[in-house]
């Protein structure tokens, strides 16, 4: 197949609008170094405008402009082991708007690939980020997905992703979102993933809600083939006015089925945090157990930083960014 | 006394009394540390040793209710935590804090006045921790308790405070040898850190250049590390007559016992 370096034809402002996305890319914790590189497979949206999509070896972009965001579908080739992570930027640099990513991703049996995503929102005062993916990973393939977001200081935005997913037999998910720089605004967070036999998933969810931020976290987890295997890791921390709500859920559906929820959330000021966890097991070979541990910051560990000369407040903060690092 | 050593105190403890629960805890402590002083408070388990450490480093639940704590000139018996290290008073907790997400290099230079990669390799040799291994290792539960001991130990040593109190720094499961501990605190006390170890190892306060007795929340003799030693081994056992409660007895002294006696 021949490998497609820039599908996209550039616009006039294209380029002040790339440069500017790659600025905003970089406050979200991403190399803009990384989405020059030829041999990476990089995918960058401002908008509903995609202004690069470029594939690699093995890894194909379809894209598709649409009104209010953009459509895009990532297919890697069954048996490709991508040698470096593909980079995708999802930003919106207007203080106003709604952005719209319809994606799937169909990672090919045996194939081994790692996402390294960055939403960056440096302007956001009401705006709305809606995502709506959809991801299918192959027999015995491995897909990682990494996703970082930067919202600014205003806490104008929405942000509501809702991802399925299929883990079919033998293969590998992993997930970790993460917002934990910047005003979060509100959040919505949809998760539900199928694991077939002998699958693994993983999800992570990190966030640091203040002011009057609202955080929600739904995972769903259904283990359904024999030996599937599964773990949701929630960390959040509020403070202020913030309130976050987990709920997590996971099914052990088959026999040697093993689910594991484990949920921690640290509570300052006047915030409100509430984890729910569903425990639900349809096969007496199965088995499932959570953890839960909401409250303030742990007190020893606050007294220890203290007695090395940190406040009160920048001891809170170091065992916060700690716990969602 | 050794050379290092002045008449000048650095802490002083005034008749210091605690209450916890209504139960006594402290009562009527009276404890000086000159500059640059190791000092050993012997005792048994469950004396009070603890709880004078974390009233001294002004830990929540541990406000007393009668007497004063001078440090390097300050009253800070009302301080707080914050303010007392500032002021150069640190404690390394028996069983220190974990902390998910925090490497031990950061941990270590946190309580450096200006951060330096190069004291905090350095604090880890001195606890026989290669830096190579162990500066980007977290501290979370990954770490053995003796690992995160020695770690505790290389944090107080990279701060160089004016005053350290270890908590038991002989205790628990692979830790350093008490020959290793001794060289580490001495190291500590020749670069300008005075030290109140306390332990209820008679043998650990060899390292000191003087040592107070502790039993039921008081300090009841005081003197030469030897004496002090001496004194312990001969006269303190531990007894069950409180129901419920394992404490520690202080057998009436003799004369040799006279050295230095808390009121």
């Amino acid at each position: 197949m021949t490998q497609q370096r820039e599908v996209i034809v550039p616009e006039p402002g294209w380029a002040r609008d790339f440069e500017a996305i790659l600025e905003a890319y970089k406050q979200a914790g991403g190399d803009p170094d990384a989405l020059r590189m030829p041999r990476m497979a990089t995918m960058v949206v401002n908008a509903n405008k995609v202004l690069a999509a470029n594939d690699a070896h093995g890894v194909h972009f379809e894209t598709e402009e649409l009104p209010d965001g953009i459509r895009a579908r990532i297919f890697v080739e069954p048996g490709t082991r991508v040698e470096y992570p593909i980079h995708l930027c999802f930003g919106m640099l207007p203080t106003e708007g709604v952005q719209r990513i319809d994606i799937e991703y169909e990672i090919g049996a045996g194939a081994q690939v790692e996402f390294l995503a960055h939403c960056t929102f440096p302007n956001a005062i009401k705006l709305q980020h809606i995502m709506d993916a959809r991801i299918h990973v192959g027999a015995n393939a491995a897909m990682t997905y990494t996703e970082s977001h930067f919202h600014g200081p205003h806490g104008g935005i929405e942000v509501l992703p809702t991802t399925r997913v299929v883990v079919e037999d033998g293969g590998r998910f992993a997930t970790t979102f993460s917002l934990v720089h910047g005003r979060v605004g509100r959040m919505a967070i949809d998760y539900d993933v199928s694991v077939g036999a002998g699958g693994v998933a993983e999800m992570t969810t990190k966030a640091y809600g203040m002011a009057n931020d609202r955080i929600r976290v739904n995972e769903v987890l259904h283990l359904d083939g024999e030996g599937a295997r599964g773990l949701t890791k929630t960390r959040v921390a509020v403070r202020d006015e913030a309130k976050s709500e987990v709920f997590t859920t996971a099914e052990g559906n088959a026999p040697f089925a093993r689910g594991h929820m484990d949920c921690t959330e640290i509570v300052r000021g006047h915030a409100v945090a509430r984890n729910v966890p569903v425990v639900v097991v349809r096969n007496d070979r199965a088995r499932v157990t959570h953890e839960a541990a909401i409250g303030t910051v742990n007190h020893k560990e606050l007294e220890t930083l203290m007695a090395r000369g940190l406040t009160e407040e920048e001891a809170v903060d170091v065992i916060i960014r700690g716990m969602l690092r | 006394m050794t050379s290092r050593s002045s008449q000048e105190p650095l802490l002083q403890v005034e008749d210091l009394s605690l209450r916890r629960d209504g139960r006594p805890i402290l009562y009527k402590v009276y404890l000086t540390i000159r500059r640059g002083e190791i000092h050993g408070l012997l005792g048994l388990n469950g004396s009070g040793k603890s709880s004078l450490a974390y009233t001294l480093m002004g830990c929540t639940g541990y406000e007393p209710d009668s007497g004063h704590i001078l440090f390097d000139g300050h009253d800070i018996t009302r301080l707080s935590i914050t303010e007392r290290a500032k002021l150069g008073l640190t404690l390394a907790w028996q069983e220190p804090a974990r902390f998910e997400g925090i490497s031990v290099g950061k941990y270590l230079i946190l309580g450096m006045p200006e951060p330096d990669r190069r004291r905090a390799a350095e604090a880890l040799e001195a606890v026989d921790l290669s830096p190579a291994r162990y500066l980007n290792r977290s501290i979370n539960h990954s770490l053995s308790g003796g690992e995160r001991k020695r770690i505790e130990l290389a944090a107080v040593y990279a701060m160089q405070p004016k005053l350290a109190i270890l908590d038991e720094p002989d205790s628990g499961v692979d830790t350093l040898s008490l020959s290793d501990i001794a060289a580490l605190i001495r190291r500590m006390a020749d670069q300008g850190t005075s030290i109140l170890l306390i332990t209820h190892r008679d043998e650990m306060v060899t390292v000191a250049d003087s040592a107070s007795l502790m039993c039921q929340g008081s300090i009841v003799f005081g003197g030469a590390p030897a004496n002090v030693r001496r004194y312990y081994d001969h006269r303190c056992k531990v007894h069950n007559e409180t129901v419920g409660v394992v404490m520690p007895e202080v057998i009436a002294s003799g004369a040799e016992g006279s050295e230095r006696r808390a009121t």
